[in-house]
């Protein structure tokens, strides 16, 4: 019998390793799998590169994260955000290395990824300074870049619903970036608010066919806060 | 005119029917000034196609917010969407509009948005480049003048750049102005404010040949 639900925190992180890329959904807070995050701190694993929308707020989660000194790299769209403390720090002091990426150009890159292409052509960014070592070229008379694939080791995400296949649903805009990197990472680790019966999920509304889980935690905590 | 009632002239020009994505910041206010009547959609990047006005307290759906993390609605009809198609319908030439805040817009239409140096302890650029180069027409909302009272309206951007030639229309607080192949094209002012006086606090050439 398939069973992708596994019971504890230590289960749910076992063989993440030292350097991995890690794959980190949310947009700010919402959607972001917080629990999982602490999970990745206390498991311990470093050197990591972390992928993810935004670069942590405050001095908890992804901001503890980068607080400990375990990750070496951030790819995001957006460090900004109310309390960047962490992470600025940290960057100033030349103590992490940061690649900005169009916001949408980071969901294709993943995208790409899970979908078997290795890289694409998009017009975002030409002419800019994000354009910098990337090969340009015409087609049909409009300039593009061409943006290469990124694939994770480990995708960390948060879902609504899920059964023991591992399939997903999400809640309103808590979707984001889940989807698209539990297609791109080769570990793929989420975090659900509540676990039904397999056949429990209408198969219109699952928006994670379980191909792409691994592991499901069961993490019911309630509602998130905007950060 | 006030921040408020740049978003309000500007929301009169949208067409009912138009697919919109407004930019964080200021451009967000466009959507309070659309007229009930008007159907008009908005697209928040985050995967909100339909979103609705901020919800009363006892309302709020934790976990449905716009691009600048504030707590929105959604709309009969709205539907959600992961990241890579939410900024698929963006780059695919999808929206009919979007609305930015910019630092600086060039005659040729070039915007900066993003930065405003080249050595910014941490730059930030989110969705703009992408709705910049996507949505087939861009118009920017800002104040006409920075703080210091340098034009934003220049000739050559000096900020780095957001996109280049995509600006269609500039909202400011003392005019309306097309980007033409001729440059700025003045098509409305504030009450009582002559070309002249315009001019003087524009670094661009200005025409008006429908004054």
């Amino acid at each position: 019998m398939i069973n992708k639900i596994v019971q504890s925190m230590a289960e749910a992180m076992a063989g993440i390793g030292d350097g991995a890329v890690v794959l980190l959904g949310g947009f700010g807070s919402i959607g972001q799998p917080n629990a999982l995050i602490d999970g990745l701190i206390e498991h311990g694993a470093k050197d990591l590169t972390i992928v993810s929308n935004n670069a942590g707020v405050g001095r908890i989660g992804l901001a503890r994260l980068l607080d400990l000194g375990r990750v070496r790299k951030i790819i995001c769209s957006y460090p900004r955000s109310v309390d960047p403390t962490v992470f600025e720090e940290l960057y100033r002091a030349g103590k992490i290395e940061l690649e900005i990426v169009p916001q949408g150009t980071l969901a294709e890159r993943m995208r790409a990824a899970g979908a078997g292409i290795p890289a694409f052509f998009t017009a975002t960014a030409v002419g800019t300074k994000l354009a910098a070592g990337k090969e340009q070229r015409e087609i049909a008379g409009r300039q593009y870049l061409l943006e290469e694939a990124l694939a994770g080791d480990v995708a960390l995400i948060e879902a609504w619903e899920a059964d023991r296949w591992g399939n997903l649903t999400y809640r309103s805009s808590a979707r984001n970036f889940n989807p698209v990197m539990a297609m791109a990472a080769t570990l793929t680790i989420a975090q659900a608010q509540h676990i039904v019966d397999l056949g429990g999920l209408d198969p219109e509304k699952i928006a994670t066919p379980g191909i792409y889980v691994n592991r499901v935690l069961h993490v019911p905590y309630g509602e998130p806060t905007v950060t | 005119m006030t921040r408020s009632e740049i978003a309000a002239r500007l929301a009169r020009d949208i067409p009912e029917g138009w697919y919109v994505n407004l930019g964080i910041g200021a451009p967000l206010h466009v959507a309070d000034y659309v007229p009930a009547d008007r159907e008009v959609i908005f697209h928040s990047e985050n995967g909100v196609l339909g979103m609705g006005p901020a919800p009363a307290p006892e309302e709020i759906n934790r976990w449905l917010i716009n691009a600048g993390k504030q707590y929105v609605t959604l709309r009969e009809g709205g539907a959600y969407m992961h990241h890579a198609d939410s900024f698929g319908l963006i780059r695919g030439g999808h929206l009919d509009l979007c609305v930015l805040g910019a630092f600086q817009v060039a005659e040729n239409g070039d915007v900066a948005n993003w930065s405003v140096s080249d050595n910014d302890s941490a730059p930030a650029v989110g969705g703009a480049m992408d709705l910049a180069v996507g949505a087939r027409q861009v118009w920017v909302l800002m104040e006409h003048q920075t703080k210091s009272g340098d034009s934003r309206l220049v000739r050559r951007c000096t900020y780095p750049l957001t996109a280049l030639g995509v600006v269609k229309r500039v909202y400011t607080n003392l005019a309306v102005l097309d980007v033409t192949a001729e440059g700025f094209a003045v098509r409305d002012m504030v009450e009582g404010l002559t070309l002249e006086a315009l001019q003087k606090v524009t670094d661009a050439p200005l025409h008006a040949p429908a004054l």
